[in-house]
């Protein structure tokens, strides 16, 4: 084991109640790994009792060359002989001291050297004129670059940051996550995240880890995350999904958005597909249709002669269109094989705001339509 | 932050040493040491002259409860060396847990009856006091009320004031009472005196004579002494007027006599001043101090040939009950119970 | 160690093994010993209970004992109930009302507490009884001649009692309920209103539910007082539980009986707050808001204004005022009876055993509930509460439970000095004021421990956390985080145990060492045998040297409110 933090099959219960089951982490130097799940997952427990904050009750927990945890024989290093720093979500600040003695809080000693990084940290955070600031008096982007310095001032070889930046309004966060990561990696501390959301994993993330019901179900690089999730809740976790149902029939699945491959899921099994917004491409027809008399039959022979397709379907109207500013949302409906009315979200790049009650033509890559076995 | 500790310290250290030094109870050498459930102010004349006949000191802790428990728990440390008590509950509980000493004394012996002692020198009585009656000069005639049996007739109805039923000078008169007529008839006496209360009991010996005087009540029962303190109080002039209300009746002059209690001392088990504690009990039954606690306490001297002070004796002289202080001190549990089995204390409307 | 993880099967094993872990933990085992230091006395006493003690339960049983208890019942809840009212209502009018002198009854609300129940209760006798000033002028004014003319409610009895202890216990709950109001968050206050509930339903509906665990703590504190008091109840002549505890101990010489009658009165006293903490499980009581703003206020006028000015002076004038002007005046006849007694070294005395006490007892307090917060467990939590129930156990029983351990434990060390040293050590412990200090540890410690447990709960566990990722071991985390976030509450712990240290009488009577008085011990010898007014001088020295403490209290109380904090602290932020 060199350097970093080696969690090997953590196990952790409350009160019987198993929180998290036989998870293991690795966190390179200056690697940042994300936790990523919905609340109640485990990872805040993994990264509390990683931390040393709860005992260990199962597994073992390597920091650098060291074991600071062994749930055989119960070794227990308490959290202030780890070499850690954790940064808290309500960035737990000290009330009595300032800014600049919160951060020189966890110094054994006045460092001349540390203090003077202190000062270009405060700096390169625009910190400094707030460093005789009370923690009450600081706004929350503030109070939470202190929280991180504070973490980071003692030259942890672990950093723990749980939700690091939820406290923040969206504006504000990605100058604030850019800071931080600029700073994880200038230190080459190795970073153990947790988070519920996934853009902020996607952003800061060597290394992803998502987690449910206590237990890893996916372990990749960011994109490998996104493009390739294992599952139906590793797809829906990254971001809205529409979700279809349907049952393999010689190796393919239909779907109102068209047939697809079943990835040689068997024959007979009931799977969803789960296709992002994203994944779905929209055009507007070449001619748009006259509102005369013979509209309805036109229509039905512009489908029916695409029916030979995979990716494409018979009808689907507008439902919505709003802008996002570099992406526009559009709701359409269609319909099942059932017949029955459904509804799909699509997002399309730039400024594409068909009039809701038109019709569009629906493509979908294959490659963006997960099919799982269901549940 | 750092000089503010330090300062806090300093003076806090200084506190702990000072409360400390402050604390010195010899246990040797000339000294004695005194457990007392009388008040300091009323014992201190007289064993200041104590101090300065004999030169030995007199370390004192006054306390009306614990005291025995005290003695119990220290074992064989027990600083305690002599116990100043009261009345007879007291040494008797003390006795009876094995916590004092015999003394053989000849001074003792002489100086106090037999009755008035235990009969092995486990304690003696120092003082004497009768709880006695006393009666509106008003409205209540001479010899309406002559014996505690009295107390208890219809005739005073609704006139009766007392102390509570469990106070000990109480509880001691009911003890003589079951000692004198038995339980069965000391119990009906009490249910008689209770249904002739005009209140519930309560308040000390002097407030029952101010109940009489503000015409609460027409007769009460009280310590003896306390008339001669209430009508020598200067520096309450109202208590010489509740006093001046009432007249002091001896009780069962036709009978077993006076009741009377002692106040009395007791060497305390392995008492490390022995003799001096023997020498201390010996002067308090010497003509000195039984002529101050006379004097200043209005008590009667347990030496008989020691005569209470002027003003008790204006009051004419009286037959005592010479019932045995150790009968008393027999009854006084039972007597006890019988408060709670008549719920006297409760009032005459229960 | 493999073990299951499935619920039901791993339950048990994870008891056990936490257990066996804080066997470890020296922070466990330290405040397992403080608690067990503190428990000793009361576990003396029940091990005092368990020693046979012939038939007194039957006698009692059939005779009194049912009557002790209906009477005790009425007082407690008598003394509960009013302490809670005024406590709550007059905390209520001075932190959100204006009306005339709110800003002196802010303080002035608190003197009562420095003055002993019992001498209330002589001085209110004194005025209210037939002879006094009270009825002396009824009498001149309407012609009457004795007690048959008119009539008058009698102050010696169990009414008179609940008023007395009211009068003087109230200010526990104003002081905790005013501090829990003040700690509020205006913006929960606030979205109250915009809900549409007006100041009164706004109190009901939400401040006085916040401010509920605070006031449980004052009517409890209030309650266990007047449960354990027996110079009061003797004054009125009301025949309490407690008095007959005494009774049981003195004048049936059954000491095991009245360690079994205050065993009894202890399951009860764990009992009723067992059942009020169970009542409130579920609820948190952390404030989620950090925003404070300066706290509405109402301002009352006319007739409101009026009232609340006549009840809030009322309480000042009957609970301080009027002792205080009595025991004035004796003590401007009588003072020289005083002065030519020691009366220098009883003041020394009494100041330095309560500031000695209040130093034991804030150390001990925050030393465990600091352990508690450390290892929550249930072992540590019982016994911590266990040993702050020395609250509820009457002072005498509770010296008796003091002086057997200690005295035990000196014949120990005596013995040991002896054949090792040959010297002997004496009374090394029960016999100097090490066992009054002791003594008023374990009495009150309830005071400090709660005070500080309540304000160790509002600091959120993620400042442990922090430190102790800091670098910092639980002691240094204790010392550098803790220490001074709780600072005003140990300072109010330890007003509040000096205080009641300075008016203590049977602890201190029955542990002092010879020839030694404090201001309460002398005054005692005196009023036992009503001659109050010649120790005038020092009860004055009582009420006196509450008063100090008292207006610190309110400071502090004023200057711990955040927003307050925020004006203070504020620095320019750019």
């Amino acid at each position: 084991m060199s350097g970093g933090l080696h969690v090997n099959n953590l196990s952790h219960a409350y009160d019987g109640l198993p929180i998290v089951s036989g998870v293991s982490v690795f966190v390179a130097p200056g690697e940042v790994v994300c936790l990523l799940g919905p609340s109640g997952c485990g990872k805040t427990t993994l990264l509390r009792v990683a931390a040393g904050l709860e005992v260990l009750q199962r597994g073992q927990i390597h920091i650098g060359e060291r074991i600071v945890a062994d749930g055989v024989g119960g070794m227990h290093v308490p959290p202030e002989n780890r070499g850690i720093g954790l940064m808290f979500q309500d960035y737990a600040l000290f009330p009595h001291l300032n800014v600049f003695e919160n951060i020189v809080f966890g110094l054994p000693e006045p460092n001349p050297e540390r203090i003077r990084w202190v000062d270009q940290a405060l700096e390169q955070m625009d910190l400094t004129a707030c460093r005789q600031s009370y923690p009450h008096t600081l706004s929350g982007g503030q109070q939470q670059r202190v929280a991180l310095l504070r973490a980071m001032a003692p030259e942890p070889r672990v950093l723990f940051l749980d939700e690091p930046f939820s406290g923040l309004d969206t504006t504000r966060r990605a100058r604030v996550r850019e800071q931080t990561l600029q700073l994880l990696k200038e230190t080459g501390v190795a970073t153990l995240m947790v988070t519920h959301d996934p853009d902020e994993a996607m952003f800061m993330a060597d290394r992803i880890l998502v987690m449910n019901d206590g237990r890893v179900v996916q372990d990749g690089a960011p994109v490998e995350i996104y493009f390739e999730p294992v599952n139906g809740f590793v797809t829906a976790l990254l971001g809205p999904v529409n979700r279809f149902d349907g049952t393999v029939e010689d190796g393919h699945v239909v779907t109102p958005l068209g047939t697809f491959d079943a990835n040689g899921i068997d024959n007979g099994t009931v799977v969803q597909i789960l296709i992002r917004p994203d994944g779905i491409r929209l055009t507007l027809p070449a001619t748009p249709p006259p509102s005369d008399s013979g509209d309805a039959p036109r229509k039905l022979a512009l489908a029916a002669s695409k029916s030979g397709n995979s990716s494409v379907t018979p009808v689907f109207r507008v439902v919505s269109a709003r802008p996002l500013g570099r992406s526009s949302h559009v709701v359409i409906t269609g319909h099942n094989p059932s017949g029955s009315e459904i509804l799909i979200e699509a997002r399309v790049p730039g400024v594409f705001l068909p009039e809701p009650g038109c019709e569009i033509t629906v493509s979908v890559n294959a490659r963006e339509a997960y099919v799982f076995a269901a549940d | 932050m750092k000089h503010k500790t330090i300062t806090f310290a300093g003076l806090f250290g200084a506190v702990i040493i000072g409360a400390i030094a402050i604390t010195s109870a010899g246990d040797t050498g000339k000294e004695v040491n005194l457990y007392s459930y009388r008040q300091p102010f009323l014992m201190k004349p007289i064993l200041d002259s104590f101090t300065d006949q004999t030169g030995i000191k007199v370390n004192m802790v006054y306390a009306k409860k614990g005291m025995l428990e005290k003695i119990k728990a220290a074992g064989a440390n027990n600083p305690a060396d002599v116990v100043l008590t009261v009345d007879i509950g007291r040494l008797n509980a003390l006795r009876e847990a094995d916590l004092l000493e015999p003394v053989r004394s000849a001074i003792l012996e002489t100086n106090i009856p037999v009755h008035l002692r235990h009969q092995d020198g486990f304690w003696f009585g120092i003082t004497t006091r009768a709880r006695v009656a006393l009666a509106s000069r008003e409205r209540v005639k001479p010899g309406e009320l002559t014996s505690y049996a009295d107390l208890a007739a219809p005739h005073f109805k609704g006139r009766v004031c007392m102390r509570s039923g469990k106070h000990p000078y109480n509880v001691a008169l009911l003890a003589s009472i079951i000692a004198h007529d038995g339980e069965a008839a000391a119990e009906t006496w009490l249910r008689d005196l209770k249904s002739n209360l005009a209140r519930k009991p309560q308040g000390n010996d002097r407030a029952q004579a101010k109940a009489i005087y503000e015409g609460v009540c027409d007769v009460a029962l009280a310590n003896n002494y306390y008339m001669g303190k209430m009508m020598t109080n200067d520096k309450k002039p109202e208590q010489k007027q509740w006093a001046a209300a009432v007249r002091l009746v001896y009780m069962d002059q036709d009978g077993h006599g006076q009741h009377m209690n002692i106040s009395g001392a007791a060497v305390v088990r392995g008492a490390k001043n022995r003799d001096v504690s023997v020498k201390l009990i010996e002067f308090l039954s010497g003509d000195f101090a039984q002529k101050l606690y006379a004097k200043h306490n209005h008590e009667y001297p347990a030496k008989p040939d020691v005569e209470a002070s002027a003003l008790v004796k204006s009051w004419g002289h009286f037959k005592k009950d010479e019932l045995s202080i150790e009968a008393i001190a027999k009854y006084r549990p039972l007597a006890s119970r019988l408060v709670d089995k008549v719920g006297f204390n409760d009032g005459p409307n229960s | 160690m493999r073990y299951s993880l499935t619920p039901a099967v791993a339950y048990p094993f994870l008891r056990i093994l936490r257990q066996r872990r804080f066997l470890f933990n020296r922070w466990t085992v330290g405040t397992l010993l403080v608690a067990a230091l503190i428990a000793t006395p009361l576990v003396a006493v029940v091990a005092l209970a368990l020693t046979p003690s012939d038939d007194v339960w039957q006698h009692l049983v059939e005779t009194v004992l049912g009557k002790y208890v209906l009477t005790t019942l009425h007082l407690v809840l008598g003394v509960g109930l009013g302490t809670m009212v005024i406590g709550t209502g007059t905390a209520w009018l001075v932190t959100i009302c204006r009306f005339p002198g709110r800003a002196v009854f802010n303080w002035a609300l608190l003197l009562p507490l420095a003055v002993p129940a019992y001498l209330l209760a002589f001085v209110i006798t004194d005025q209210l009884e037939y002879a006094g000033t009270v009825q002396s002028l009824l009498r001149a004014t309407f012609g009457w001649k004795n007690r048959q003319d008119y009539w008058f409610p009698e102050i010696r009895s169990l009414g008179g009692a609940i008023l007395v202890m009211t009068l003087v216990l109230y200010p526990y709950v104003y002081l905790l309920a005013r501090a829990a109001f003040l700690e509020q968050s205006v913006c929960v206050l606030e979205v109250s209103r915009t809900l549409g509930h007006g100041p009164w339903r706004s109190f009901f509906s939400v401040a006085l539910p916040l401010a509920r665990p605070a006031i449980v703590i004052g009517v409890t504190l209030a309650a266990m007082e007047a449960l354990n008091d027996l110079g009061t109840v003797e004054f009125f002549a009301v025949n309490t539980f407690t008095a007959g505890i005494y009774d049981v101990w003195l004048n049936m010489n059954s000491r095991s009986g009245a360690a079994q009658l205050a065993s009894v009165m202890m399951v009860f006293v764990i009992a009723l707050i067992a059942a009020e903490r169970l009542a409130r499980r579920g609820q948190r009581y952390y404030h989620t808001s950090t925003k404070y703003q300066a706290l509405p206020s109402y301002r009352l006028h006319g007739i409101k204004g009026a009232c609340a000015f006549v009840i809030c002076l009322a309480l000042v004038a009957l609970g301080f005022l009027l002792p205080a002007s009595v025991l004035a005046t004796y003590a401007a006849e009588f003072y020289t009876d005083t002065l030519s007694t020691n009366y220098v070294r009883y003041v020394w005395n009494s100041l330095s055993l309560s500031a000695l006490a209040a130093f034991a007892a804030v150390s001990l307090g925050l030393f465990m509930a600091y352990g508690v917060r450390l290892n929550g467990g249930f072992v540590v939590r019982a016994a911590t509460h266990f040993a702050s129930i020395g609250y509820a156990v009457p002072g005498a029983i509770l010296a008796i439970g003091v002086i057997f351990p200690l005295g035990a434990l000196d014949q120990l060390i005596d013995a040991i000095s002896r054949t090792t040293f040959s010297t002997p050590t004496g009374l090394l412990f029960s016999g100097t004021i090490v066992a009054i200090v002791y003594g008023y540890t374990v009495r009150f410690l309830a005071l400090s421990y709660g005070t500080l447990e309540a304000s160790l709960s509002k600091v959120t566990p993620n400042m442990d956390g922090a430190a102790r990722t800091l670098g910092h071991g639980p002691a240094a985390t204790l010392r550098r985080v803790h220490f001074p976030l709780v600072r005003g509450s140990l300072l109010t712990a330890g007003l509040l145990v000096f205080v009641d240290c300075m008016k203590e009488l049977p602890l201190t009577l029955i542990l002092r060492p010879f020839n030694y008085d404090t201001l309460a011990t002398f005054v005692f010898q005196y009023a036992s045998d009503e001659l109050l007014e010649e120790s005038a001088l020092a009860a004055l020295t009582i009420v006196a040297a509450g008063i100090v403490p008292v207006i610190l209290l309110s400071l502090n109380i004023v200057r711990s409110r955040p927003g307050h904090a925020l004006e203070i602290t504020k620095e320019p932020v750019s």
